[in-house]
C-alpha cells in the first residue's frame, strides 16, 4: 500500500503547488500507515530532495513521448505508476495539469476524485471524507469516497509545505505507453511571466484593481504597488471585457478563483459574483471611496478614501516597512 | 461538423447559498436557475460560430431530471439544432460523464464541448472524464478554437500562460473566457427553441464513486477593521505584525 503524488514539473524543476500536494500526500499516508511516494516524469533534478517534503520515495519516468503534456498518455502513465505502487490514494494538485489528470484517471480506475481538497481526510466511522468548496466559496462540502481507491486533487495555497532535511530514495520506472495513440501535438508553450512573480493561481499577494480607476492609464499605480510587495496583479470582470486590462488577470466566478494570503482591492465594488473568486483569499484589504461598498463586509481591513490619494501614500509606506526590514 | 455541447443548470450566480435536511441538500427554495455561464457563453456560443461559418450540426446535451427542460430551452434560445436530456438524477460527476460518454459514443460527433467547470459543485471534472471514457483527447481551459481542414487548434491556458495545441479526430474541449462573445437571445429564438426536437433518454448504469456527506456554510466573517486614509503607516503594520502576510 501507498499514497502516490502526480509531482509536476515545469522545465524540469517541481512547481510549488505539487510540493504542497507531497507534503499532502505525506500526511494522508500517515494517517493511514504507509509511505508517500512522488512520481516525476522527464526531469533532471535532484528528486532525492523531494524527501524533504515528506516523499519516501520517488518513482521517475523518463519517457519522450511525455515530452509536451499529453494527459492521455500521461494518465496511462500515472495509473501504471500506482498500479505497481499499490496506491491506495492518488493525490494530484489543482492546477491546470491536475484538472485534466486526476478526472482522466478517476474515469479509467473507477476511482471517486475529489477534485479542489482543502483538507485532510477525516476516517471517522471508515469514512474517507475530504472538504471541498462548493458554490464558487460560499459553502463547504464534505465528500466521501466510496471506492477503495481513492483520487484527491489539492487546491494550490491551502497547504503549506513544512520542510525537513529527509531524503527520498529515487527509483526509475517505466511506463508502457505503446497502446496508446494520441492525436494531439503541443505546438508552442508560452510562459510569460518571465518577470518573475507567481502566475495568479498560485500567488500568495495579490493586488487587483477595479473600474473605480477610471481608465487603463492609471494602473502604473498599482503596478507600483504591486511591484513594491512582488505581488501578482488582477482586476474585476468589466475592467478586463473593456480590455483596460489582459482577460488572464481576471479573478471572480467567471475569471479565475484565488486564495492568495493577501488580498488588496482598490476601487473595486465586490459584487458577489467578484467575491466568489477572492472570498477564499486569508487577508482581505479594501479601499474604496464608498463607505457602503459591499466589499467592505467581506473584508478585514477597509481604508474609506480615493485611491488616486491612498494608493501612493501605501506605497510609500510598504517602501518604509522593507527599508527597516 | 457535428458538435455535442454539455450544459448544466445551476443557481443563478447571486443566489443565496443555504441548505436542508441536516444539511445534505442544497434548498432549491425559491432559487432562480440559469445554464452554467461557461456552458452557455463560451462552449455553446463558439460551437454555433463553427457551425455557422462551416455548416454542421449543434446538439445539446443535459444530465438530469424532467425539471431541467426549462434551461434545456434557454440554450436552444440562442441556438442549435436540437437538444437531448438524459432523464438521470444524479449529478455526481462521474455519473454524468458516463451517461454523456455512452450517448456520445454513438452519435459520430466530432467536438464534444463543456464549460470548465460548473459554479456550483466546482468540479472540472466531467469534461476529462468523458474524455477518458471516450478514449479521446482532452483539452481543458481552452480559450480560442479552430476548425480547419480535420484539424482543430486551441490554446489552453496553463499557469502563467499559454500552450497552443492540435488535435485530429475527435476530442473533448473545456471552454473559458476568450472562446465567444455571450449571446442574448432574441425572440426568433426564444419561439423556435419551443418547436426544437428535444429527445429524453433513459441513463445507463453507472457505479457511485462518491457521496457529498454535509454541507456547512463558512462562519461569519469578523467585522472589518477601518484604517484612517491618512495613516498608510498604521495599515502596512498591521498587515505586518497582526496580520503577519507581509
Ligand atoms: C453571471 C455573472 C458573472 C460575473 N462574473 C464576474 C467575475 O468573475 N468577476 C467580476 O469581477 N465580476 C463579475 N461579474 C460582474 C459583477 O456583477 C460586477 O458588475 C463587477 O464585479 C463590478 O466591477 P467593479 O467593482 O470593478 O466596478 P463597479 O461595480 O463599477 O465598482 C467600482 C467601485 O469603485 C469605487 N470607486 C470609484 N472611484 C473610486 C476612487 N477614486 N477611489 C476608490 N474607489 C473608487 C466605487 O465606489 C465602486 O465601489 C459577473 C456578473 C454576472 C451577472
Ligand atoms: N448534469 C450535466 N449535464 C450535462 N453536462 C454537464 C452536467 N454537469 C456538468 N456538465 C458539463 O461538465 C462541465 C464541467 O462540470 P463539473 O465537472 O461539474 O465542474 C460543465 O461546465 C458542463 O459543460
Amino acid at each position: 500500500m501507498s499514497v502516490l503524488i502526480y509531482a509536476d514539473t515545469i522545465n524540469g524543476k517541481v512547481k510549488k503547488s505539487s510540493l504542497e500536494a507531497i507534503h499532502y500526500g505525506s500526511k494522508v499516508a500517515s494517517l493511514l500507515g504507509t509511505n508517500a511516494v512522488a512520481l516525476v516524469v522527464n526531469s533532471s533534478d535532484n528528486l532525492a530532495e523531494l524527501g524533504k517534503y515528506g516523499a519516501t520515495k520517488v518513482l521517475k519516468i523518463t519517457n519522450d513521448k511525455l515530452n509536451s503534456f499529453d494527459p492521455q498518455l500521461l494518465t496511462a502513465a500515472i495509473a501504471q505508476a500506482a498500479n505497481s505502487a499499490g496506491a491506495k490514494v492518488v493525490v494530484f494538485a489543482h492546477d491546470s495539469t491536475g484538472k485534466s489528470l486526476a478526472s482522466r484517471l478517476s474515469a479509467r480506475s473507477k476511482a471517486g476524485l475529489v477534485s479542489g481538497a482543502t483538507s485532510l481526510p477525516n476516517l471517522d466511522g471508515g469514512n474517507f471524507t475530504v472538504r471541498k468548496n462548493v458554490f464558487s466559496g460560499k459553502a463547504y462540502a464534505d465528500v466521501n469516497i466510496l471506492t477503495d481507491e481513492k483520487i484527491i486533487s489539492l487546491m494550490p495555497n491551502s497547504f503549506p509545505v513544512v520542510a525537513t532535511d529527509a531524503t527520498a530514495e529515487v527509483a526509475d520506472f517505466s511506463a508502457d505507453l505503446s497502446g496508446i495513440n494520441s492525436t494531439l501535438v503541443v505546438k508552442e508553450v508560452n510562459r510569460a511571466s518571465a518577470s518573475g512573480v507567481a502566475p495568479l493561481p498560485e500567488a500568495e499577494l495579490v493586488v487587483s484593481a477595479g473600474r473605480g480607476m477610471k481608465g487603463p492609464e492609471n494602473w502604473g499605480m498599482i503596478e507600483d504597488l504591486a511591484k513594491v510587495l512582488g505581488a501578482t496583479t488582477a482586476c474585476s470582470r468589466p475592467v478586463a471585457d473593456i480590455g483596460w486590462r489582459p482577460h488572464h488577470e481576471h479573478v471572480g466566478q467567471t475569471g479565475i478563483a484565488i486564495r492568495p494570503n493577501l488580498y488588496i482591492a482598490i476601487g473595486i465594488s465586490g459584487a458577489i459574483q467578484h467575491l466568489a473568486g477572492v472570498n477564499q483569499s486569508k487577508v482581505i484589504v479594501v479601499i474604496n471611496k464608498d463607505p457602503e461598498a459591499p466589499f467592505f463586509k467581506a473584508a478585514d481591513y477597509g481604508v474609506v478614501g480615493d485611491a488616486f490619494e491612498v494608493v501612493p501614500k501605501l506605497i510609500e509606506a510598504f517602501k518604509t516597512l522593507k527599508a527597516n526590514n | 461538423m457535428k458538435i455535442l455541447v454539455c450544459i448544466s443548470k445551476v443557481p443563478d450566480t447571486t443566489t443565496k447559498i443555504s441548505f436542508i435536511d441536516n444539511d445534505t441538500k442544497f434548498n432549491e427554495d425559491k432559487v432562480q436557475f440559469i445554464v452554467n455561464p461557461y456552458d452557455e457563453w463560451y462552449a455553446l456560443v463558439r460551437a454555433l460560430e463553427i457551425t455557422e461559418k462551416q455548416g454542421g450540426t449543434v446538439t445539446i446535451i443535459n444530465v438530469g431530471p424532467a425539471d431541467n427542460d426549462q434551461i434545456i430551452r434557454k440554450a436552444l434560445a440562442i441556438g442549435a439544432n436540437d437538444a437531448v436530456r438524459i432523464d438521470g438524477n444524479s449529478n455526481e460527476s462521474f455519473y454524468v460523464a458516463t451517461q454523456i460518454a455512452e450517448y456520445a459514443k454513438t452519435q459520430g460527433y466530432n467536438i464534444v464541448m463543456t464549460g470548465k467547470e460548473t459554479i456550483d459543485y466546482n468540479g472540472a471534472e466531467v469534461g476529462g472524464m468523458i474524455a477518458e471514457l471516450m478514449g479521446v483527447p482532452y483539452i481543458s481551459h481552452a480559450s480560442t478554437l479552430d476548425v480547419e481542414g480535420g484539424k482543430a487548434t486551441l490554446k489552453r491556458s496553463i499557469e502563467g500562460g499559454y500552450e497552443t495545441v492540435e488535435v485530429t479526430g475527435t476530442f473533448v474541449v473545456s471552454c473559458q473566457k476568450g472562446m465567444a462573445e455571450a449571446r442574448i437571445p432574441n425572440m426568433r429564438g426564444i419561439m423556435a427553441a419551443r418547436t426544437k426536437p428535444l429527445t429524453v433518454v433513459a441513463p445507463v448504469n453507472a457505479a457511485q464513486l462518491t457521496s457529498v456527506k454535509t454541507f456547512t456554510l463558512p462562519p461569519a466573517k469578523a467585522a472589518v477593521k477601518m484604517v484612517s486614509p491618512d495613516n498608510m503607516t498604521e495599515l502596512v503594520n498591521l498587515l505586518h505584525t497582526e496580520a503577519k502576510v507581509i
